[in-house]
């Protein structure tokens, strides 16, 4: 098993990994703006930079307060869902009730404000963010080397991605807010409080994108930039699921991360652009995406 | 945009009335501002520096060209840097390896952006609201990809040093004076043309369409070719104001085919007022201005873009004409 249509084996697997594992930063991202625009129907532009915000305040809790990987898995989504909960009262929930455009444009001005104070004060170089010593080193599989802390990315995101599924589709909580999705005004005349619920919901799907950024912080470098690109990718990823869908946008996600990683191999100069290739093509096909309904 | 909408169509309704009084289709209103506009031009070069007020044209008509279609069809596009920097590209690369005349270079640059336009506006207006947006801004992030690995745009360094060549082969335009008055006949004749076609019986059936499509439909209009034409024209433009810049500065790079460059494009026209005649001009003034004048503040720039964003969005999204226009209860 040393070559594969004509591919060495190790550079086969090894991409199929960095696919995989962009696949689940996709699958996580994707889920966050899914469960936003399911109740507040704005496309959270700024999920990048609270992407960006959480690998950060892993990064400071580190170098200000002593406080390690573990500590930031748990206390950077609540930092950075604390701030999304913020701009949702202040600012977000005036738009309610306007067109949809306008949240996207008003979270795109808090995406450039966030990305530029994050530049001005760490500047665009990268911060290194070592990987916890628990998870350090790597397995010997066999037919290649599995670096510890990138199968537990995957893992972590896979166990991440069903307890929000298995958490809306499951319990009560998310009976109210898959119900209020659906009609909010109905749901508020039943006696729940639906504008708290928004709210909640808003900081939840931030707070999701920050573990997503704790989580990349030892993969890539801690930059102000890495939010951006990562998001215009997701978004293409969500056009190709479609929004409808919870289980569908982590298919999505991970399987275009998957086919990523394969086009790196077979077509390198095209890796950069196949999931905007896909996206085309679904659009021609299947205009409301894979899991949509039209 | 509900409430950018309503106001509109009041205004449109009572424009409608006064159809008669205009001179090509301008009310007395849009008149006085487009002689202010032309006075404007006359007199800028004197006063202001010459290349600065080319960038701010060029922009203005990027701005104009991309309010064609959030304007009047109700579509926001997140990827018009695509097809400005296309635009900046093509032309850049026929005038500087081909040693093609400067309108025959801007002309092709508007054709292929144009080009670009049919397949974009194909595929995205499948979709709309913010699907359409985000459709948009991932097509243009390809093109963005694209540009960094296609031989002829010179990835990260861009194309430099873009001979102005002569226009007519006869006048040089190596003189910034001269260049600028090439500029300013390029802005006022694409002004003109987007006036000309909001005014046009197509540019009707773009406004109902932004009003209601199922009713738009219901009266036999193909919307879905209107929108395709509305997204070429306004792609098409888009490259003539890109290819135009990358006479101006001889230069075209990754900078006009970014994400950012279309975000800038959003934000001119928001500032200015979606859906006016002038706002997008105005507003491309008071960003490009901002720009030069704290260009040296570095990332506090971006800072300041976002704020006017979100200024402009929750308190005053009528933008600087918009609310002119409403104050004075006038259609500008």
């Amino acid at each position: 098993m040393d070559e594969i249509f004509g591919i060495p084996a190790p550079l086969l697997f090894g991409q199929l990994l960095l696919g995989l594992i962009n696949g689940a930063f996709y699958a996580m991202l994707s889920l966050g703006l899914a469960v936003i625009f399911g109740l507040l129907n704005i496309i959270n532009f700024a999920h990048g930079a609270q992407f960006m915000m959480g690998a950060f305040a892993a990064w400071m809790l580190l170098e200000w307060a002593g406080l390690g990987y573990w500590w930031a898995l748990l206390l950077a989504p609540i930092i950075v869902g604390f701030t999304g909960v913020v701009m949702e009262r202040l600012m977000i929930s005036r738009l309610y009730k306007l067109d949809h455009l306008y949240g996207l444009l008003l979270t795109f001005g808090l995406a450039l404000i966030i990305e530029g104070i994050f530049r001005n004060e760490f500047g665009s170089s990268g911060m290194p963010y070592r990987i916890p010593p628990e998870l350090a080193g790597a397995w010997d599989l066999g037919f290649m080397f599995l670096p510890v802390y990138r199968g537990w990315v995957v893992i972590a995101a896979l166990i991440l991605c069903l307890a929000t599924w298995l958490l809306i589709e499951k319990t009560r909580l998310g009976a109210y807010l898959r119900a209020a999705t659906e009609n909010a005004a109905l749901v508020q005349a039943f006696g729940v409080n639906v504008p708290r619920m928004v709210t909640l919901t808003y900081g939840a799907g931030v707070a999701l994108a920050a573990i997503g950024g704790v989580l990349a912080a030892p993969i890539y470098s801690v930059n102000p930039q890495m939010g951006t690109n990562l998001i215009i990718v997701v978004f293409a990823v969500v056009v190709i699921g479609g929004m409808g869908s919870i289980l569908g946008s982590i298919v999505t996600g991970f399987g275009l991360g998957i086919v990523e990683g394969l086009t790196k191999v077979f077509w390198p100069e095209a890796s950069a652009t196949v999931i905007f290739v896909i996206m085309a093509i679904v659009l021609l096909a299947r205009p409301a995406g894979l899991f949509g309904r039209a | 945009m509900a409430d950018t909408a309503t106001t509109l169509t009041n205004a449109a309704m009572r424009e409608q009335v006064r159809a008669g009084e205009g001179v090509w289709g301008f009310s007395r209103s849009q008149l006085v501002g487009v002689l202010a506009l032309v006075a404007f031009i006359l007199v800028a070069p004197f006063v202001l520096y010459p290349v600065f007020v080319m960038k701010l044209l060029c922009f203005a008509l990027f701005a104009c060209a991309f309010n064609l279609l959030i304007g009047y069809v109700g579509l926001l596009s997140f990827g018009h840097a695509a097809y400005f920097g296309m635009g900046a590209y093509i032309t850049g690369y026929v005038a500087k390896a081909w040693g093609v005349t400067p309108v025959l270079a801007i002309i092709m640059g508007g054709v292929v952006a144009a080009a670009m336009g049919v397949v974009g506006g194909w595929i995205a207006i499948r979709r709309q609201g913010i699907y359409f947006a985000m459709i948009t801004l991932a097509l243009a992030q390809m093109v963005y990809f694209f540009c960094v690995q296609a031989p002829f745009t010179g990835g990260e360094d861009g194309i430099q040093a873009i001979p102005r060549g002569s226009f007519l082969g006869i006048v040089s335009l190596s003189n910034d004076m001269t260049m600028y008055w090439f500029t300013a006949a390029i802005f006022l004749a694409g002004f003109l043309l987007i006036h000309r076609i909001i005014h046009s019986p197509f540019g009707q059936v773009l406004k109902a369409i932004r009003e209601n499509e199922p009713r738009a439909t219901s009266l036999g209009y193909r919307t879905d070719d209107f929108k395709l034409m509305a997204f070429i024209l306004s792609a098409g433009l888009a490259g003539i104001a890109g290819a135009t810049k990358s006479l101006v500065f001889g230069i075209a790079t990754l900078t006009d085919v970014h994400w950012a460059m279309s975000g800038e494009v959003v934000l001119m026209t928001l500032v200015g007022g979606l859906g006016t005649v002038f706002g997008p001009v105005v507003g491309a003034a008071v960003i490009v201005t901002m720009q030069n004048y704290l260009a040296e503040m570095g990332a506090w720039v971006t800072v300041i873009q976002g704020a006017i964003f979100v200024a402009c969005v929750l308190a005053f999204r009528r933008g600087i004409v918009g609310e002119i226009a409403n104050l004075l209860k006038v259609k500008l």
